[in-house]
């Protein structure tokens, strides 16, 4: 049954790819939804649209490009975009979500536009929004290896750091710690791996790997450290069971992972409650007794 | 006795308004002191001043007998802010998780919590009377409870002065005394200077060894004892309208409510 994976290239390249974004998006989740920034990720996502729509604009009007890989442009203005929803937090300060509409219609705007001038949608254009197994490169994965090292290297060294920021940035800022740059380094990573992702489940999709698995992990973890770990979990278990049945059903990858995530998710909330209810049962029994 | 603070003659102002005017202020190392006063008294700008965040426009700050803007030491200054009761009460973490973040700054940049570090969190959670909880998530704890974390936390990097300010804010009536009995071991055991800043007259317990009035002037700063036999209309000034102080019936009625 496996044998298909190790046997084509483009298949090997897609599971590869899959693991390794099953870890980072999670992974940079949990700080995300802990800070309440769940909405960066989709505004992100819609900036690399515009990226992968210029860079295709490129590639069929200027010769010299025509090989070009529209991943490299779309990392380019997602890290663009985290820059700019940086800037406008620090604008509106009392409406810091504004940030989030701002990028994202930028994003959308823009990149409707460069569609229309690279002559409509094609299905180049329609893997990079839902998704494509079959259009994983090598090169892709290569270069989704190296930022998985880059940004996992990153939450290492500064775990400390980014607990406190997360937890408590007045104290964070009041203690001493560099939170700006922190903040930056982190949002910039988001931005890479986003850009990352959308091969794989695509630009629409990319942001419910980010904050779907975190949801139902913070509803069973105990502490910080088994959040992280349970939503790395729960990201691998979508992106590896969702590429397998994709594969064997001839459904769209994306879709599929995204529905197991929902699912992890119905099944963690579900059995939470259970575990309330068996709880309070217990509590009732024993003041009876 | 050496004194942790000295604050002399300081003024300070915001655009128009006086916040606080001709402010002496001595806190003597190992006392344990409560600045009360009413909303916009000038407390929570004293505080910054004293923590730094603030730079006094006339007069002089000494801490630990050098002059603040020479001062380096912040390690040694423990703060617990108002506001640590207003945290994202589901954040996913554990005490021990909470506690051990105190020690972030002292660690330093690209450095590792290690076993001897989980010592120094067991040990301030052992000194707030939370070490059972240390593998509870911080969310399911009471107000009271999450305030003692916090306080714990401050402990972790070791200081000498512990600064609170409106600490009993999310503590249930009936936990007040069982929490300033807390404050008064950390005072006593551990020899923390403690400075504790509220609104709440009827907070301030008799174990706490000496009291400061404040609205823009000090109107007292004294030993609690003295504090007990003020009357009624020094209150009022302080407070601008009656304020009763009721002695418990316990100890030798040093609770002032």
């Amino acid at each position: 049954m496996i044998q298909g994976i190790f046997h084509y290239e483009f298949l090997q390249n897609a599971f590869l790819t899959g693991i390794l974004i099953g870890i980072l998006a999670p992974l940079l989740g949990v700080f995300i939804v802990v800070r309440r920034l769940s909405l960066i990720a989709d505004a992100l996502s819609h900036v690399t649209l515009a990226g992968i729509a210029a860079s295709l604009l490129l590639e069929r009007n200027v010769a010299a490009l025509a090989g070009l890989n529209p991943l490299y442009l779309g990392m380019v203005f997602s890290v663009g975009g985290s820059l700019f929803i940086e800037k406008l937090r620090g604008v509106y300060k009392h409406y810091q979500e504004l940030a989030i509409p701002i990028i994202l219609s930028s994003g959308i705007g823009l990149g409707v536009i460069f569609i229309s001038l690279a002559n409509g949608f094609n299905t180049d254009l329609f893997s990079y929004l839902f998704g494509s197994v079959s259009a994983v490169s090598r090169t892709d994965l290569l270069v989704i290896f190296i930022i998985s090292i880059l940004v996992i290297t990153v939450i290492i060294l500064l775990y400390k750091e980014l607990f406190l920021l997360s937890f408590d940035e007045e104290h964070a800022k009041a203690s001493g710690i560099a939170a700006k740059s922190i903040h930056f380094i982190f949002i910039v990573m988001v931005a890479l791996v986003i850009a990352a992702s959308m091969r794989i489940v695509g630009i629409l999709l990319v942001s419910s790997l980010m904050t779907l698995p975190v949801a139902a992990s913070i509803r069973l973890a105990k502490g910080f450290k088994q959040t992280i770990f349970l939503s790395v979990l729960f990201g691998e278990i979508s992106v590896l069971g969702g590429l397998f049945t994709a594969y064997y059903l001839d459904l769209a990858p994306g879709g599929t992972i995204v529905m197991l995530a929902v699912l992890i998710l119905v099944i963690a909330i579900f059995y939470k409650k259970l575990i309330i209810k068996k709880h309070v049962l217990s509590e009732v029994e024993s003041s009876e007794r | 006795m050496q004194s942790i603070i000295e604050i002399k003659h300081l003024f300070y102002r915001y655009e128009k308004d006086t916040v606080l005017e001709n402010i002496n202020l001595s806190i003597p190392d190992g006392s344990f002191l409560a600045i009360v006063g009413p909303n916009g008294s000038g407390k929570s700008t004293l505080l910054k001043l004293i923590l730094g965040l603030l730079k006094p426009q006339k007069g002089e700050i000494f801490l630990f007998g050098q002059e603040i803007s020479k001062f380096k030491a912040w390690q040694q200054i423990g703060y617990v802010s108002q506001k640590a009761n207003s945290f994202n009460t589901g954040f996913p973490a554990t005490v021990f998780e909470v506690v051990a973040s105190g020690l972030t700054k002292k660690l330093g940049m690209f450095k590792f919590f290690k076993k001897e570090h989980s010592r120094i969190v067991l040990d301030a959670l052992d000194a707030v009377g939370m070490k059972n909880f240390h593998n509870r998530n911080i969310g399911e704890l009471s107000g009271g409870q999450q305030q003692r974390v916090f306080i714990a936390r401050a402990l972790v990097s070791e200081p000498k002065l512990l600064i609170l300010d409106e600490p009993t804010v999310g503590v249930d009536a009936e936990n007040v005394n069982a929490f300033y009995q807390m404050l008064n071991d950390l005072n006593k055991n551990r020899g923390i200077t403690l400075l504790l800043v509220t609104h709440d007259i009827g907070t301030i317990s008799d174990k706490v060894t000496h009291v400061a009035c404040l609205n823009k002037n000090m109107h007292f700063h004294g030993e609690t004892s003295e504090f007990e036999q003020l009357k009624k209309e020094d209150m009022s000034k302080v407070y601008g309208h009656d304020v009763h102080l009721i002695a418990h019936n316990h100890d030798h009625g040093g609770v002032l409510k």
